[in-house]
């Protein structure tokens, strides 16, 4: 494969993740709150196309579940009615986007039966609809961090890099401050410090921060060598002899070096911040139930029993890999397309 | 010449360990000992137990942690005991005692002959001297306390070497009760701290083994920091079987230190450990399912006496600066707005997502398997979310148009709910609580804090909303529930450090609560604290939730295993414990 059509295809992969997470409402047949308390750790619904008798139907069915009697939290496929599954059918309300209101659904199943296409949670939520909407959360959060953090670096790397002496002395040793930091250690720091009860927004907001202002460092450093490299060209001296301003030489001559390594870090680092938040709230410090976020969904993984019998608490983990999969794909091709010097 | 050196220093090695051994001491004459009645057994084997975190100390007047109890319980006695099975009072180190006809007098008489674990006898002057100490101001004993009955401290005097009488300021319901569980302590040991005014720092776990004594079935031998704590076999303890072998059976019990519930299934799933105690249910369904296959048996024994609630803060906050948590105490001081949140709480929910099944739904603070002390008329209102709509709209709350709750301001209704981060169970029932809430357009959210965060904000900075705590399980008797009802009690937990009643009801609970320690009729006594439970279901200071069932287990071959609903659950008898088969945990069988 060419270094070109390896670019394509990771991005059209990695596209088509971030639509699905974007088009959580509409691709989820549920809202993600919403609790089925008949139905807690119920497995994945098997979709079928042939009954109980044999018979092949053109249109997939599922049958409802039904609680064991005596058993705990265990189900069985009443094989009494079968539900049809319906595609475009009207559901929960939800925002196209977070903007336009819809109640359209990709798929359902008519009530009181339920599909449950990656299984339930301690609650009977169905972890399809979370895990979906536990993406917007979780990716971007990692998409924001990454922004800020790249925007950080490329300003303090360009001015260290541009303006050397003094000021690139400070900021590189701050820089290697920042490198050894235990971020994990100073995260929950940073989240012990904060008031008991903030809005979901706040917190968002707050882990982006905190995420994207830790991490600076790295690119910064980059950064400054190629500006480095690039500032002593001789159409830089060129330019500058015919009075190009400082600001002049910096946006035309020397970021657009920079920007084949923006975009590889840019893509190292969103799967590192997923994972950062995926971490945070998993620890519990990130957003708080019942909003959904890949953190929080693979947090029920802490107690010992959910990991040992429910293997759908695992999907979750299943979405982050594919992500960060997909982020690494990228970054890999941007990589080779650099190194062969074609950006 | 040499050789016989050799054999001198053989023979005196043989005396020394002879001395130091921990098996069984034969009986004395005169040893006045007690016998149990359980099914006769045989010597040997190390008993392994889990606990969750380490003990903090072998002090038992400052110990004040459960890991740390659990161990000091295996390692001391007390005068008279609450036998775990009966939920009765039974004779200990005290073999009879007596009431004045006033109620106001109480005599011990002592067992004679009693020895504590490193020889020395035992009488009334070990007694008084533990009753100093717990009633020292400046030791700060936790359990001080219980033995201020009515605003004196009770006094001990010793009347020979065998008797003490106790006397108290007024009459006292189930007196003997207050017996349980405080350790009778060597004065020899210990004299000599207390008099330097260095208690507080004796019996830490580095002290060395020697110089830690006790009463109770076995004696202290090991400590390793993070590992374990070794216990050994109490040669002279004063218990014995029908067949009149000292007991305990077992030559030791060890405790591992594992960090949490789970690890301590896993290492009892393994065959590492041979008792568990207090399994989550979701556990309790794992482990069954091996059950069979790996030698254990599990028991479901019923709810426990402990009594899970949601509380809201009604604490006095004027010079505390926290506006918004007191703007906010106007709905929670409404009794309407705790009986709609009540109304609308499915408890039947938590008890089936909770605790899988495996517990009661509660509308008051005594469980129901507590058959002596619970109000079986005390009314259970099933859930209903339109009835506490009805009740919200009765008290000026109004909705929006997209379903929010509004007070009678206009004032969004919405408020946290603090609860313990590593309690996963708490955790579930605050979501379940949120979600339920929602229902009634209370915007509610759900703050998991570290649980001494937790504490500190419920006892002394006051900054919460609401909070979902747990207390109970200790006694069946209501005495040692005081301390939560009566408004001046230190675990009063909605509103602490009242100078004196907010309300009227609680007035009424303080008068009752009185009357009922006074009385001394268990009939007239159970009247009153019906009354308590009554006002207590009416007010609502605390919405109550649910209590889980005590769920424990055990490996096949440990005898005489009998767990109780009353804690320790598992090891409360553990002198009698000991393994069917021969050469169980590697070790000698009959001796």
């Amino acid at each position: 494969m060419t270094s070109k059509r390896k670019i394509v295809t990771a991005v059209i992969f990695l596209l088509s993740l971030h639509l699905a997470i974007l088009l959580a409402g509409f691709l989820a047949p549920y809202d993600p709150a919403t609790q089925n308390r008949d139905f807690p750790f119920a497995r994945p619904t098997r979709v079928r196309v042939v009954d109980a008798v044999g018979h092949l139907h053109a249109r997939p069915f599922i049958y409802q579940y039904v609680a064991r009697p005596h058993g705990i939290y265990e189900y069985e496929e009443s094989r009494e009615h079968q539900y049809p599954v319906h595609f475009f059918v009207a559901g929960p309300e939800y925002k196209i986007i977070g903007l336009w209101p819809s109640r359209i659904h990709l798929f359902g199943v008519e009530a009181p039966a339920r599909i449950f296409l990656a299984g339930t949670d301690n609650y009977g939520r169905d972890q399809f609809s979370r895990i979906l909407y536990g993406g917007r959360i979780s990716v971007a959060a990692g998409l924001l961090a990454t922004g800020t953090s790249l925007l950080l670096g490329l300003l303090i790397g360009c001015i260290s890099g541009f303006y050397g002496k003094w000021l690139d002395e400070s900021a590189m040793r701050l820089a290697e401050l920042f490198l050894v930091l235990p971020w994990l250690y100073l995260l929950l720091a940073v989240r012990a410090f904060l008031p008991l009860h903030i809005s979901p927004t706040q917190t968002f907001l707050l882990l982006v921060v905190v995420i994207g202002t830790i991490g600076w460092a790295r690119p910064a450093r980059l950064i400054r060598g190629i500006v480095l490299g690039a500032k002593n060209r001789k159409y830089v001296t060129a330019s500058r002899g015919f009075g190009a301003s400082d600001y002049y030489i910096l946006r035309r001559h020397v970021l657009p070096h920079t920007y084949g390594i923006l975009l590889t870090q840019a893509a190292l680092l969103v799967p590192q911040y997923v994972i950062a938040e995926v971490t945070l709230s998993f620890f519990g410090l990130g957003l708080s139930e019942p909003m959904p976020s890949w953190g929080n969904l693979l947090a029920n993984l802490r107690q010992y029993n959910v990991l040992v019998s429910y293997w759908w608490m695992f999907l979750p983990a299943v979405a982050l890999v594919l992500v960060s999969f997909g982020y690494l794909n990228v970054a890999n091709a941007f990589h080779e397309r650099l190194q062969s010097g074609s950006i | 010449m040499q050789r016989l050196g050799c054999l001198a220093t053989l023979f005196l090695a043989c005396a020394l360990s002879c001395l130091a051994s921990s098996d069984p001491q034969s009986l004395q004459r005169g040893e006045e000992l007690q016998i149990t009645d359980n099914e006769v057994g045989h010597y040997g084997g190390n008993l392994v137990v889990a606990q969750r975190s380490e003990p903090k100390t072998l002090n038992p007047v400052t110990a004040a942690d459960a890991p740390s109890r659990e161990v000091i319980g295996r390692l001391t006695a007390d005068l008279i005991h609450i036998n775990r099975a009966s939920q009765q009072t039974e004779p200990a180190l005290a073999k009879s005692w007596s009431m004045s006809k006033d109620g106001r007098v109480f005599t011990v008489k002592l067992r004679h002959g009693v020895r504590f674990s490193d020889g020395q006898p035992f009488d009334a002057d070990d007694v008084v001297f533990s009753f100093q100490v717990y009633l020292d101001d400046r030791v700060h004993s936790p359990q001080r306390d219980l033995l201020v009955v009515g605003g004196k401290p009770i006094e001990v005097q010793k009347v020979d070497q065998y008797t003490v009488r106790f006397t108290l300021a007024q009459p006292y319901a189930a007196a003997e009760r207050i017996f349980d569980s405080l350790a009778i302590m060597p004065r020899h040991l210990l004299e000599k701290p207390y008099a330097e005014g260095k208690f507080a720092q004796a019996w830490t776990l580095s002290t060395s083994p020697a110089a830690v004594a006790g009463l109770g079935p076995f004696r202290f031998t090991e400590y390793v920091a993070g590992q374990r704590i070794v216990l050994e076999r109490n040669p002279y303890y004063w218990k014995a079987d029908r067949n009149k072998n000292r007991l305990p059976y077992l030559d030791e019990l060890i405790f591992l230190f594992v960090g949490n519930e789970d690890a301590q299934v896993l290492r009892f799933q393994a065959g590492d450990t041979d008792v568990i105690s207090r399994v989550s249910a979701e556990n309790y369904a794992l482990l069954s399912k091996e059950a069979p296959s790996r030698g254990f048996e599990l028991f479901d024994l019923g709810p426990s006496l402990e009594y899970n609630f949601l509380v809201f803060n009604l604490n006095d906050l004027k010079s505390r600066n926290l506006d918004k948590i007191s703007a906010k105490q106007t709905w929670f001081a409404d009794l309407k707005f705790r009986q709609a949140v009540s109304s609308a709480i499915d408890r039947d929910d938590i008890v089936r997502l909770v605790y899988a099944g495996r517990g009661v739904p509660l509308w008051g603070n005594v469980s129901p398997s507590n058959k002596f002390w619970v109000d079986q008329a005390l009314p259970h209102p099933s859930r209903s979310l339109e009835g506490a709509r009805e009740i919200l709209k009765s008290a000026g709350f109004s909705w929006r148009g997209d379903g929010q709750l509004l007070d009678h301001q206009g004032q969004v209704v919405e408020f946290s709910i603090i609860a313990s981060s590593s309690n996963a169970q708490r955790m579930k029932m605050a979501t379940i609580i949120q979600d339920d809430l929602s229902k009634l357009g209370m915007d509610v959210h759900v703050v998991p804090l570290e649980f001494r965060a937790l504490l500190d904000r419920v006892f002394q900075t006051y900054d919460y909303e609401a909070s979902i705590m747990a207390l109970g399980g200790g006694d069946a008797d209501p005495n040692p529930e005081l301390n939560v009802w009566l408004s001046s009690g230190g675990t009063h937990l909605w509103h602490l450090g009242e100078p004196k009643p907010a309300t009227d009801w609680e007035a009424q609970i303080d008068q009752l609560m009185q009357k009922q320690m006074l009385e001394l009729k268990y009939n007239r006594r159970k009247h009153l604290y019906d009354q308590v439970q009554e006002l207590i279901g009416q007010n609502l200071p605390c919405v109550f939730l649910a209590t889980p069932n005590i769920l424990v287990g055990a490996k096949k071959n440990v005898a005489n295993f009998r767990p109780a609903i009353l804690e320790p659950n598992t090891l409360w008898n553990v002198e009698q414990l000991y393994f069917r088969q021969a050469g169980a945990s590697g070790r000698g069988a009959a001796r």
